[in-house]
This record gives structure tokens, sequence and C-alpha cells, in this order.
């Protein structure tokens, strides 16, 4: 469908309000304020016009015709020697029902935390043409069908990231910022190197019919499009697919954070402003397990199968290690940043099922703990903004003294421990639905439900602590939640309960695209 | 004996050399007639090297060698794209170094000689033209002392800091050896084989007879000769030193136009001498007397690894970007480990992009080493903040020579690593990205030094004149430019190669 570039514009929308910013004069923050919360508006606009024009029975996936929004076009073509062959890479984006979520989900932490980059002070300026750059980087991971393009942008995210946490953190900043940045890049050079591998071992048919090396994603999941001798490719006896399998996985387990690869996570939280920790823990935590779905499963789909009870294990071990690490902790934002690798577990685990049931799961979860964490992570700012501590065992009794606030806090919460009406509990209830049915990874889905009464008992407990009891004196004069931060957290609240009572809302988006995504990895014979 | 006409079509051939030749007499003239006012011989240098450029872009295509002892045989200069190429990027080298001396503090400095300045800069171009293109060990290692001397004059020609002597006499020093075991290992050669002429040697030492050991120990012993000038490891020890003593206008051009020179001399040597035919895949097949292969995968780690660790721990910015260079060298190595074309390909691209980064970076030191006097990291802290055209760029730059999107430097490393893929390399291909991974420590550091970290007294803000504006502007611009979009880029470097019959 070649129309409006709706894909681009709600991409490239934020590069340009970052020239824009660029600009701007530094005297006028509030101007600067206003620009960036306008064009994260702007976005959360395109994206809701995205999904009122988005076809539910669109599969994508593998086959190109049932995306939407499709813009494809040539942007790099090197042709003329016989020795290199013709070189292509083209700019292809596109939309299905595993994408759409992510998009909405960007969207929505965008503008979010644009609001609740309000109380930033310091450079303005550079803090806000960041800003853009990141949500910029997000939006184009999860609209590219093209592995190059794809690259580019999850790469282009890194610095911007690098810099928020760095110039705008904690005290340990600068720790936290190089933690961040050399583990990330560590897991993209072999997502790189396995790119490049698979340009070798794939071939695209083209219109004329040559056939030319791709970097195209639905290309490289077609098993006809590979060479008998390309190094990834199955024909070849001696093919280095599962090498490249875990290389690519390792790659985008770093981002997700998965155990061992997940100690950057409490340092950059920690570290990091809030606004920063929102749209860490809201969205770049999701491009791990979105890029898992989008190119490890159906491109590597044997070796998924091969490997699917270690993803479960791993992702059970997420679970419990993730609940046991944050029931020990002392300090508010460390526990919500290990509550955030607990609750990534079941996505993993969501996945490890291979069924739609578990998928659907997984990638609702990816939204739902998108929205909830982003509300924790708020949650932990206001109070630190008003009280500048975040030990557990510093409050008390703040219920009395904030009780909209603890209003809030008490949604959030029940939302993240799992409890029925809220989104959380939807898609918990798949992934174990998804996971228990599977038998291979049946054990492993038993004791990750031990997950869940760990979750009640940190989350509870810190409720219990913070919220409940005599009100410490020093507290006395804390002023209950104000109106921006009122519009950061009924928007949140809203979808969370309105996600719990209708699931179908999200599950329909998604259902037919991860439809095809089981039936093709798991089908021995994938249809083409 | 040497034809007449043979000696015309020979002359007509190496224009680009001549006026080469004749500008550098004319600086010398100028210097000598205009001695009370110098300041028309920057202008004399830019004009002349501008004309070289001209004349060098019109012998693309061009392929044929000059000074052949017979015709039909094979000449000691040899004239094609790839020579073209690789002159062409110590021209546009030369001509930002002009724009650089320009604005140098350094260079200003000496005024009243920079006549000498830009004869003996000359002299080190011509050194070079002859060294992308010789095909005769004679000539390499003539071409190689004129470019080596006059080097050794410039670094340190400043006199302005005891670095600076010291600079110019370990480079001296370390250069007589290193060119000493080189000119063993021709003797060796033309030994073994009774010529000094590349294509000659090629079919000799296809002779099953001939002795592989005394060829494994004059290639070692060549190689070494050339290490030293592109500083790969074991033969790097001299460039931090005098990298760092050197003024920085002669850094940067050692870093780009010297590296160039070697790097071309080294491919022209080994796939002249030692390579039989390319295969249908562009694959080069080795002559079997010995293994370039190992030899060169071993070094090229090593420069990189050792490159990258030691830069680790610099403190001043010139060393770090020395050792940044020397980490740079074994990655450019990587693209001639895989004998291909399509290494080949790599390594011309690599080039094009090291030279814009490259010099970006230096040009930014140099600006802010201008007005603060200071080359160590130290002393940049904050400096993002207050100058931020300044630090941005410098950032961008140094983006680029880690390697990450969407700067060009992404796109050499790219290219690297996709013809260490093709040639099933995976292994060499890992530790090359794990060493990229070790070089964002510290370009980053400076990046933090520059953003994060606040300064300790209060510092103004640096401001650049116009030119130099443009100039950093420039290198910015084609260095985000290239990384979006690098068709053209990939083009030149395939027409090139296209050329050469490849």
């Amino acid at each position: 469908m070649i129309g409006f570039p709706i894909l681009s514009l709600i991409t490239f929308l934020p590069v340009l309000g970052m020239f824009l910013i660029l600009f701007m004069k530094k005297e006028q923050p509030k101007s600067i304020k206003y620009l960036t919360l306008g064009i994260t508006a702007l976005q959360v606009v395109l994206a809701v016009i995205l999904l009122a024009n988005y076809n539910y029975a669109s599969a994508g996936i593998y086959e190109e015709k049932s995306f939407k929004f499709i813009e494809k076009f040539r942007w790099i073509n090197i042709s003329g020697i016989s020795w290199l062959g013709t070189v292509k890479v083209d700019y292809f984006l596109g939309i299905d029902g595993l994408s759409m979520p992510m998009v909405l989900l960007t969207a929505l932490i965008s503008f979010i935390a644009a609001i609740s980059s309000w109380t930033i002070e310091k450079s303005v300026k550079g803090y806000f043409a960041l800003f853009l750059l990141l949500d910029a980087g997000m939006m184009g991971v999860f609209v590219s069908l093209d592995f190059f393009l794809f690259y580019i942008f999850w790469e282009l995210m890194l610095l911007p990231m690098y810099f928020l946490i760095g110039i705008w953190g904690g005290p340990r900043k600068e720790y936290a910022a190089i933690k961040f940045f050399i583990y990330t890049l560590f897991g993209s050079v072999f997502i790189l190197l396995v790119m490049i591998g698979l340009y070798f071992s794939a071939t695209e048919l083209m219109a004329d019919g040559s056939k030319v090396h791709t970097f195209s994603l639905l290309a490289l999941m077609n098993p006809a499009n590979y060479s008998a001798d390309g190094i990834l490719s199955a024909l070849n006896p001696n093919n280095l697919r599962l090498i490249a399998y875990i290389a690519l996985f390792a790659g985008f387990a770093i981002k997700i954070p998965m155990f061992p690869f997940h100690t950057w996570l409490p340092d950059a939280h920690v570290e990091a402003p809030t606004p920063i920790s929102v749209i860490l823990a809201g969205v770049l935590l999701k491009m791990g397990t979105y890029g898992i779905l989008r190119v490890s499963y159906p491109i590597f789909p044997d070796i998924t199968r091969e490997l699917m009870w270690y993803i479960g294990l791993f992702g059970m071990i997420n679970i419990v290690y993730g609940a046991l690490v944050a029931l020990a902790q002392k300090d508010f934002k460390k526990l919500i940043a290990y509550s955030s690798v607990s609750h990534m577990g079941y996505v993993l685990l969501g996945m490890a099922s291979l069924t739609t049931v578990g998928i659907n799961g997984a990638i609702f979860q990816m939204f739902n703990h998108g929205t909830i964490t982003a509300m924790l992570f708020l949650i932990v700012g206001v109070v630190y903004d008003r009280a500048h501590t975040r030990g557990l065992n510093d409050f008390g009794g703040l219920a009395s003294q904030m009780p909209v606030y603890t209003g809030f806090v008490t949604v959030a919460f029940f939302a993240a421990i799992g409890l029925p009406s809220m989104s959380g509990f939807v898609s918990e209830a798949l992934v174990f639905i998804g996971a228990f049915g599977v038998s291979s990874i049946r054990v492993l889905t038993l004791i990750s439900t031990l997950g869940i009464l760990l979750g009640a008992g940190y989350m509870l407990w810190t409720l219990q602590r913070i919220f409940f009891g005599p009100l410490n004196e020093k507290w006395a004069t804390l002023k209950d939640l104000d109106k921006r931060e009122y519009a950061m957290f009924i928007p949140l609240t809203i979808i969370i309960i309105f996600l719990g009572v209708y699931p179908s809302g999200m599950l329909d988006i998604m259902n037919s695209s991860v439809n095809s995504l089981v039936n093709f990895v798991t089908s021995l014979a994938p249809i083409h | 004996m040497m034809a007449n006409t043979n000696l015309y079509q020979s002359l007509s051939l190496i224009v680009p050399e001549i006026v080469l030749t004749v500008v550098l007499l004319v600086l010398v003239l100028t210097d000598l007639i205009f001695h009370k006012d110098k300041k028309l011989i920057p202008y004399v240098a830019l004009a002349g090297i501008l004309l070289t450029g001209y004349f060098i872009l019109n012998q693309f295509g061009e392929k044929g060698f000059a000074f052949q002892p017979a015709l039909y045989t094979y000449g000691m200069v040899a004239i094609d794209s790839f020579g073209v190429f690789f002159k062409m990027i110590v021209v546009v080298a030369t001509i930002f170094i002009i724009f650089f001396s320009f604005g140098s503090e350094e260079i200003i400095k000496i005024k009243d000689r920079i006549g000498e300045y830009y004869a003996l800069i000359f002299g080190m171009v011509l050194g070079m033209f002859f060294m992308i293109s010789a095909t005769d060990l004679i000539l390499i290692y003539l071409s190689m002392e004129l470019m080596s001397l006059s080097s050794y004059v410039l670094s340190g020609f400043t006199k302005l800091r005891e670095r600076n002597s010291e600079a110019a006499l370990k480079y001296l020093l370390y250069g007589a050896i290193s060119s000493g075991l080189m000119l063993f290992g021709i003797s060796l050669i033309y030994g073994l084989t009774g010529s000094t002429n590349l294509y000659v040697i090629n079919s000799l030492i296809q002779n099953p007879h001939i002795n592989l050991f005394t060829v494994a120990f004059a290639s070692i012993l060549i190689f070494a000769g050339i290490g030293y000038k592109i500083s790969s490891a074991p033969f790097h020890f001299w460039t931090p030193d005098v990298y760092e003593g050197a003024p920085i206008t002669i850094t940067a051009f050692l870093s780009v136009a010297s590296k160039a020179a070697g790097f071309a001399l080294l491919i022209r040597f080994i796939r002249t001498t030692f390579i039989s035919y390319a295969d249908a895949n562009g694959m080069w097949q080795m002559i079997n007397v010995f293994d370039w292969k190992t030899l060169l995968i071993a070094i090229s780690i090593l420069t990189m690894t050792l490159g990258n660790f030691s830069a680790l721990w610099q403190n001043n910015m010139k060393r770090m970007l020395a050792y940044s260079s020397i980490a740079h060298a074994g990655y450019l190595l990587l693209g001639l480990v895989v004998l291909s074309n399509q290494g080949l390909l790599a390594i011309l691209i690599y080039f094009s992009v090291y030279l814009i980064m490259n010099l970006g970076a230096f040009l930014v030191v140099m600006l802010i080493a201008n007005k603060i006097g200071s080359e160590d990291i130290h002393d940049y802290n904050g400096l993002g903040i207050t100058s931020p055209f300044l630090g941005v760029s410098l950032a961008i730059f140094l983006v680029s020579l880690t390697g990450l999107p969407p700067t060009a430097g992404f796109i050499g490393k790219l290219y690297l690593f996709i013809a260490l893929v093709d040639a099933k390399m995976i292994a060499v291909a890992v530790i090359a990205l794990l060493n990229s991974v070790v070089s964002l420590y510290y370009y980053i550091r400076v990046l933090k030094h520059m953003f994060l970290t606040k300064p300790e007294k209060e510092t103004q803000t640096i401001t650049t004149s116009l030119p130099n504006t443009i100039l950093v502007s420039v290198l910015v611009a084609a260095i985000l430019v290239f990384g979006i979009y690098f068709a053209p880029l990939v083009d030149a470097a395939t027409s090139c190669l296209v050329m050469l019959g490849l």
C-alpha cells in the first residue's frame, strides 16, 4: 500500500522536533518543553490514527502483503562488479500485530515521559533534544522490516540514553551510563555479526529475475531464499545456525535484560532521572523481547524449537530470581527495577511456550509491563521529588498525608501483583495457561508461579512500609499530587483498568499475527 | 637502453609527480624572493596541491607502466586507479592540512620558516606518491626514505617544546633501524631472484626450487619496514611519542596520509609479488612460498588489541588518538588479511572514512589546544557544555571512530566485517568486534569529560573563526551524510577496483 507515509512521519517527527529545539534559545525552557510535549502528543494522535485504520486480520510476520502501512523503497543500491554482486538496502517500514501494540506503547510512554520531564531544569535544550532522538530511535526499531534499518535505529538509541543517564542522573550516573552503554554495545555487535552472516546466506528474488543478497527480514525468513553453501543456511550441513542464534539471542537478551545479563539494569534505573527510567522500563526493555519475536523466531524457527526449554528456563530464573532480589531491596527504585526483571521473565516464559495463547500473553505482558512499570517509576519519582530519599524504611503512614497518591499507588501495585480486573492479571494468566499446556516446560511453569506469590509479598510489604502505619513526622509537610502529576497517572490508570476489564481491546490487534507466527515457527514446512 | 619514445611516455604518465616537484621548487623560490612577507606561501602550496589533484583525477582509468626497461615489460612505476584512489586520499589530506595550518597557533608561531614547512610537506607528498605507485624494490626504498626524511624534520619542526625534538629523534632512530631491516630484506630477494621488479620476482618465486626460508625471512624483513610506516605492532612504539610531540598538523598528516601511502605500498607489494591470480569470487590465490595470511592475522589482531588496550589509560588527547590510530591500522589490516577483492574494497572505503573522521578529531583537538593550550583530557571537563559546537563535533568524530551508526565509521567497519564474513573468518571478526567494544570505552571517556564532568575552574566559551567553523562543519556533515547514504562512497571505491580490472 503506497499512501501517506504515516510511519515515516511518526518515526521522524521527533527528529524534526530535535532540530527545531537546536535552533531555539536556551533562555526559553518553557517553549522547548511545550514543543516536546506537542511532538509526543502528535505521536500519540498518529498512533491512534494508525490503530483506527489498522486491519485486525493483518497477519504480517513473513507475508509482505498482509503488513499495513508499508513503505518500501530502495535506499542503497550498488551494483557493477561480478564478485561483489548487487548490494541493496531497503527503507522498509510496516506494521503487523507484533509491532502495533509496541508503537502504541512507545507513543504513549514518550508522551507521559515528556510530562514527567517538566521538572528538568539543567541544560533543558540538550535534554529535550536527546529525549526526542531517543524517541525516534525507539519508534524506528518497532516499525523497521529491514534488518539493516532495524540495526541503525537500535544503535541510534545508545548515545542519547548514555547522555540522558550520564548528565541528568543521580550520584553514580557516570558509572551507570558507561555500564549501560558497554553492555548494550557488547550485545549489539553480536547482532551485527549475525546480520552480516544472514546477508551472505540468503538472496532475494528481484523483479527482473536476478538474485540479490538482502537484509530484508521477510526475505530472510523464507527458507527457499537460502543458498546451499551459506554459513547460516539450514541446507548447509556445517552451518553455524545454532551459534548464530545464541549470539543473536544474547544480543537481545541484554536489553530485556535476561539473567545473567541483567546487572546493568538496577544501576541504570537507580541513577537515571525519573522520565528516563520510565522510558527505559516502559519501552527499551521491550525491544529485546520484540527483537527475539521479530527476528530470532521466524528466521531461526528450527533452532527456536530446539531451544525453547532453555528460553523457558531463563524466563523462570528471571521471574523467581528477580522477585527474590526485589524482596531484599531497601531502595524503592531498585525494588521496582528488580520487579521489572521478574516481570520480563513472564514475557520470556510465554514466548517459550510457542503457543498462540502463550505468545499473546507475552506480547500483552510487554504492553502491560510498559504501562504498569512506567507508573511505578513515576510513583517513585513523585515521592523522591518531595522527600529526596527512596529508602523503603524511611517512610510510613504516607496514606493519610497523600491520599490521592496512595490511591494511584494501590492501583499500580495491584496491577503489578496481577490482581484480577487489572491488565497485568490477564497477561500473566495467558502466559501461564499457554506455558502450562506445553508438557516440556510444565515444571518450569509451576516453579514460575512462585513469582506471583513473591511479587505479592514484596509489593504489599512495600505498600505497608511506605503508606501505612503511623505517619513519620518528618513527612508531615509533603503535598499530594499536583495537576501535572494527575496528567501522568490518569491515562495510565485508565489503560490498566480498561485492559483488565476488556483485554480483547489489545489481544484482537495481535491475535492473527501471533497465530501466523506460531504456525510459522512450529510447522516443520512453513507455508509460503 | 631506454627508447626516447618510452621516456616521453613515461614522463607523461608521471605528470602529477612532476607538478609536485615543480611546486616544491616554486615554494622554495617564493620563500627566497618574498622573504619579508611570507603570506603568499600557503596559497602557493594550496594552488599547487589542487593542480596536482587535477592531474591525478585525469589519470583515472588509465593503466600503464612508466620507466619500462624495454617495451612490453613491467616498469618501475605503475599507473592505475588503485594508485589514483590512494593519491587522492593523500591530496585531500594535504589540502586539509594546509587549511589546518592556517589556523594552528603552533604553525603561526613559526611563520618565518613557513616556506621550509610547506616545502617539506611537498617532499613528503612526493615520496608518498611514489610509494603508492612503485613496483620496484629500489624505488620502494627510495620513496620511503624521501617521505621519512621529510617527516623526521617536520615532526620536530616547531622546536617549541622539548617533546618536539624528542619526537623527531625517536622517529629518526626507529625509522633508521626499520629501513635498514627492509634494505636487508630487499637485498636477500635480489640475491635470490636477480631482480628488483615485483612482477619479475612474482614469476621467479613460482619456481618450485626456490629457497622458502630465504623468501620468508626476506618477506618478514620487508614487512618490518612497511609495518613501521603504518604503525602496526610490534613496530608501533614510536607512534605515541611522535604523535604527542609533533605539531598537531603534522600528527594529523602522519596519521592519515603517511598511513595511506604505507598501506597502498603494502597492498601492492603483497598483491603483485605473492598472488598468482584472483578467482571468480574475488579471492586471491597465493603463491605457496610464504604464509602471509597467518602473519597478517596475527599482526592485525595484535595491533588492534595493543592499540585499543593501551589507549584506555591515556590522558593526553594526542596520545590517545595515536593509540587509536594504531588500533585502526589493525582494523585496516583485516581488509588485507582476507586476501580478496572484497577486502580491498573494504580498505578503500575504510580509508576514505578514516580520513574524514581522524582529520576531524585532530582538527577539533587543535582548535581546543589553540585556546586552552592543553591536550590533557582533564582540561576538557565541561567543555561540551561551554563550547557546544566543538564538543558535539568532537563527539561525532569519536562516535564515528568507534564505528556506531549512523556515522560513516559504521559503514567502514560494516564493509570490513562483510569481507571477513564472506571469507568465513568468523573468529577474527568476533575478535575485531570485541575490540571495537573496548575502544568505545576510551572514546566515550572523552565525551564523559566534555559533557558529564563538572570543570574545576570556570572555563570560558572557546570561539572559533569562521573558516575553522566551516572546516569542522564540512567534516561533520560528511561523516553524517556518508553514514546515512553511503552509496557514493562505495561507488567511488568500486569503480576504482573495476578500472583495475578486478
